[in-house]
């Protein structure tokens, strides 16, 4: 079966549906899948659940789904960085689900590894754990958590062959390899698409059973948030 | 006379021992990798996926694939490992992380922090904070003692929404170092010049001698 797409929108032909759950790789602007993202916003799909460590920024990443309000709930645990976010959640147009940030990475993690459920100590005894069943495991208090699936997964990673073998590069790794395993499809963007066999096997972080469309060569901003630099 | 951002942290740094895995918050508790020892071997853990974690990078080692757990550009060393967010917080719930420095908004008596969310304001998010007060063997908290309106941040219990409960082991605030111990707060130091009658006068929660 053939993988590779080429480009965001062909990569995402005859997957999308309004109300559809969308994971999105990336912490912050680091790692996220920015030419998927613009495919969706072109898309003009709505009503997205999307599960997404951050909401971007207000012109970039995610926010440019917010400005289409094509997003109608987010699952994150961070999203300080978007104003547009801010004023739709206020206004009652977006509903939000908190994660803790671990939580959300082992719940997706779960959740592509066919675990529906979890117990953890984060959250306990905090609004987090309201309504979740507590147990007790040696004398400590742990709160259920569930694994999450997606209908999609929209990942980034720096190397990927037509197997769907994926390779990330530094802190940009972050959410996408457990994104890539729990979306029944799962897209990825890669800047370099790289020939069979040129990827170290033992080097490969996201096994192509994984993905099941692969895009790459496009070009990247990777903005980035704060830059900061020491004198 | 009231300690400032940076003696705080240099308080904070005389909690560091060698070989320490660290994972450093954002705000004060991020200047304490200013004063690591010199010779004592401690590691940064990023909660975005990176084990050793360098300072900034100079205008030509800018590299957008290289952020803290602030969002920041920052550098490798030679000794740096990433790896996904799953990893990452398997290390920090999973008890592998020896030491948690971060802020808040209050702390109680028993060692519940608040540091992630007032009610009816815009509330950004817990991050990675539940997570960190729940798994790291030993959580300090570095902040201001009192708040913009001069009430106490250390409490009996915290008015605001828990980040985690008993979780705080020690406080170092701008007046003093309190540790959390059976019936309420034990003060271990005093600012210079700053009275154990002025703590009292400035401290909700319980002390205790």
């Amino acid at each position: 079966m053939k993988k590779v797409f080429p480009d965001a929108k062909a990569a995402l032909d005859g997957l999308l549906f309004d109300g559809m759950t969308v994971m999105a790789g990336g912490f912050g602007l680091c790692g996220i899948p920015e030419t998927l993202i613009l495919a969706l916003r072109d898309s003009g799909v709505k009503g997205l659940t999307v599960i997404s460590n951050n909401a971007g920024v207000d012109d970039f990443g995610l926010g440019l789904l917010l400005q289409t309000r094509q997003i109608r709930k987010m699952v994150s645990s961070y999203v300080g960085e978007n104003e547009t976010f801010e004023r739709q959640y206020l206004s009652g147009e977006l509903e939000l689900e908190f994660n803790p940030q671990g939580t959300l990475a082992e719940r997706i993690r779960a959740g592509g590894s066919g675990i529906p459920g979890f117990y953890t100590k984060t959250g306990v005894g905090t609004l987090v754990a309201e309504g979740k069943e507590l147990k007790l495991f040696d004398g400590e208090t742990y709160v259920l958590e569930r694994g999450l699936r997606a209908d999609l997964a929209i990942v980034k990673a720096w190397k990927g062959d037509a197997e769907g073998n994926l390779v990330y590069r530094k802190t940009a790794r972050n959410f996408n390899p457990m994104m890539a395993m729990a979306g029944k499809v799962t897209v990825a963007e890669v800047e370099e698409l790289v020939g069979t066999g040129t990827l170290d096997p033992d080097h490969i972080h996201t096994p192509g059973i994984f993905v099941q469309r692969i895009t790459g060569g496009a070009r990247y901003e990777k903005r980035i948030e704060k830059r900061t630099v020491r004198s | 006379m009231p300690w400032t951002r940076d003696d705080m942290a240099r308080l904070a740094a005389r909690e560091l021992r060698d070989g320490f895995y660290v994972n450093l918050g954002i705000g004060i508790p991020t200047l304490v990798a200013n004063y690591i020892p010199a010779g004592m071997d401690v590691t940064l853990q990023s909660e975005n996926g990176m084990l050793g974690m360098g300072p900034f990078p100079t205008e030509d080692e800018v590299d957008a694939d290289l952020i803290n757990a602030g969002k920041q550009t920052v550098t490798a060393l030679p000794r740096t490992s990433y790896f996904s967010s799953a990893d990452s917080f398997a290390m920090i719930r999973g008890g592998h992380i020896d030491l948690s420095i971060l802020g808040a908004m209050e702390v109680s008596q028993e060692g519940d922090l608040a540091n992630w969310m007032v009610p009816k304001k815009l509330v950004k998010g817990m991050g990675g904070a539940m997570d960190l007060v729940a798994g790291v063997k030993r959580c300090v908290v570095v902040m201001d003692h009192t708040d913009k309106a001069g009430k106490s941040k250390l409490l009996k219990k915290c008015s605001l929404p828990l980040t985690g409960v008993k979780c705080v082991q020690r406080v170092i605030t701008n007046l003093g170092v309190f540790d959390v111990v059976e019936g309420g707060l034990k003060l271990v130091e005093l600012a210079p010049q700053v009275t154990r009658a002025q703590i009292e006068a400035a401290t909700e929660a319980t002390l205790v001698s």
